[in-house]
């Protein structure tokens, strides 16, 4: 047990130092969310203002969904490095370490979550432009949900790695399964009952969309389902895609 | 045997899809040895230390290291061994220390022992100047000599060793053994090595011959060396295929063609080199005699040389591969 604990942290530790090592990355991570949020959102949101001007509301509506974006795309694309360490080797010399493949999962999905979490929070520091402000409170339960939708989708992305040999399937993972994902979580529009059937439908098979509506009724007060709902679901599929992610990890030879 | 025995291997075997990979192979490696399995590409070497580490299932057979069994008991096993792969295993963009770091924690080095043993595995490679540097600022050879002190970190009883040397220019070859030598010798372990250079297998203490699956020998270089009896002579004749019948016929050897020259293992060369430039109709145009070595060992024993045109193109192959990834990181 001590064994595995250790694995864990280790495997954080340094998900978290390649993390800090990497200024440019993290600039870069930053900047496309900024681009969606500050142009796209900017943009957009005169649309839906006759006469123009922007509405305020739109872009206090997708900033959470925003955070989410940048939670998303940071967790999957971390999660799914494991296909890199084991391009380049380093994959197994953990593999071989005298440590439960298990702990493996979850140390990696832990750092994973982590740096996604960061990612995060670095929008959020643009609150006061969007006009979005919150209680400490609301802040602190803001990046629980921003860790509770971080887990899940690097979980997932855990799960995707361990099935896929090679990294050059990583194309496909992008425009089959993150930015459907994103699209369809309700981050840029509201998901009610003037979207076509078809579409709700997805939404609401998407596990995204109750981490977005969880961030968005913790930062904004907008909610679409009860935020119990939110939650279950989304710890429910991280650990579900964490312990079908752990499984193929310990049969890896 | 007992407890003088670190690695005991019985009828062990492994196929992939029905496709035998190891058949059946069994040997017993003795506390403080260095033992080689000496054998060309494909012949196995990698899936039998692949199934010693417990990273591949045996598909039958038994194996234990340091008392421990590989499919039972694989994270005592994992803990007592120390290991670097064929291709390289560090985390590039991780400094030397930092990779030597997570190694430690993982593998449950007390953090007191850490401080002391980081610098000394680093010294022993003599990359303590270059702790710092990230690793992908490392030539292969630095990068090779990392993966070892790293492999030593955690006071191994066992050290495996595939194809330490593979890709690695002659001066840093050289040191990697005088490494294994003083390991050999300070720490008291065991190592295990997987080679297909012959001259590096004269180093070890006993080699282990595989090929296609099987062991075909096993014992120190110098009795497999006598075992094929006497002296090598070398000749060269204007048709070596006519020559290499009539010395069949005649004298009752089989010679090897290896690279446009004949190849026949005598019991007395000195006596025998007389009769037969005397005996032979083909015109011969050079002949020498020398004192076998393991290369002839393995020609005798398979009919091949160990490293024909085709491995040594394989061979270039992944180093070009290597030398590929770590230019794209």
């Amino acid at each position: 047990m001590k064994a595995a604990l250790m694995g864990i942290y280790t495997l954080w530790l340094r998900d978290i130092t390649r993390f800090l090592k990497d200024k440019p990355r993290i600039v870069s991570s930053a900047a496309q969310p900024l681009l969606w949020l500050f142009v796209l959102g900017m943009g957009l949101s005169t649309a839906f203002v006759r006469g123009g001007g922007g509405s305020p509301q739109y872009l206090r509506f997708i900033y959470p969904g925003i955070i989410s974006m940048s939670v998303l795309f940071t967790s999957i694309f971390s999660a799914v490095s494991i296909i890199w360490d084991r391009e380049f080797g380093f994959l197994k010399e953990v593999l071989v370490a005298p440590i439960p493949r298990w702990s493996v999962a979850i140390g990696r999905a832990l750092g994973g979550s982590t740096v996604a979490v960061l990612q995060g929070a670095i929008i959020l520091l643009f609150a006061p432009i969007v006009h979005v402000s919150f209680s400490a409170l609301q802040l602190m339960s803001a990046f629980l949900v921003m860790f509770m939708i971080a887990f899940s989708m690097t979980s997932f992305g855990i799960l995707i790695a361990t099935r896929m040999q090679t990294h050059e399937g990583f194309q496909v993972i992008t425009n089959f399964i993150i930015l459907p994902m994103f699209f369809l979580s309700g981050a840029m529009f509201p998901t009610g009952r003037s979207l076509p059937a078809w579409m709700r439908a997805l939404v609401h098979i998407n596990p995204l969309s109750y981490g977005v509506d969880a961030l968005r009724g913790t930062l904004v007060g907008m909610r679409g389902f009860s935020i119990w709902l939110d939650l279950l679901i989304v710890i429910g599929f991280g650990a579900i895609m964490l312990t079908i992610g752990a499984y193929y990890f310990e049969r890896t030879e | 045997m007992g407890s003088k025995t670190t690695i005991e291997v019985n009828e062990l075997k492994k196929e992939y899809n029905g496709l035998a990979a190891v058949r059946g192979i069994s040997f017993n490696v003795a506390r403080g040895e260095v033992f080689g399995f000496l054998g060309p590409n494909g012949a196995g070497k990698t899936t039998t230390i692949s199934m010693l580490c417990t990273l591949l299932r045996p598909t039958s057979g038994h194996a234990t290291v340091n008392g421990f069994d590989v499919t039972r008991d694989k994270l005592a096993v994992r803990r007592s061994i120390g290991l670097v792969f064929q291709d390289p295993s560090l985390d590039e963009r991780l400094t030397a220390l930092e990779n030597l770091k997570f190694h430690a924690m993982i593998y449950g080095v007390p953090k007191a022992d850490r401080g002391k043993r980081i610098p000394e595995v680093l010294e022993l490679v003599e990359l303590a100047g270059r702790q710092n540097d990230p690793v992908k600022t490392f030539s292969g050879g630095m990068k090779r000599r990392l993966e070892l002190a790293r492999g030593l970190l955690h006071r191994p009883k066992v050290l495996f060793l595939d194809e330490p040397t593979l890709g690695l220019d002659p001066q840093t070859r050289h040191r990697i053994w005088e490494y294994v030598k003083q390991l050999k010798i300070e720490e008291g372990i065991s190592i295990f090595l997987t080679t297909h250079y012959m001259d590096e297998a004269e180093n070890c203490d006993r080699i282990a011959i595989i090929d296609h699956g099987h062991i075909i020998a096993i014992d120190t270089p110098e009795e497999l060396k006598e075992n094929i009896g006497g002296e090598v002579i070398m000749l060269a004749t204007k048709d070596n295929k006519k020559a290499a019948a009539e010395i069949r016929e005649r004298f009752g050897i089989s010679a090897v063609e290896v690279n446009g020259d004949l190849s026949l293992q005598v019991a007395d060369g000195n006596h025998f080199m007389p009769r037969l430039i005397r005996g032979l109709e083909t015109e011969i145009t050079s002949i020498s005699l020398r004192k076998p070595t393991l290369e002839d060992v393995f020609l005798k024993m398979t009919g091949r040389r160990i490293r024909d045109e085709k491995m040594e193109g394989i061979d270039q192959a992944k180093t070009r591969v290597r030398a590929k990834r770590g230019r794209s990181r």
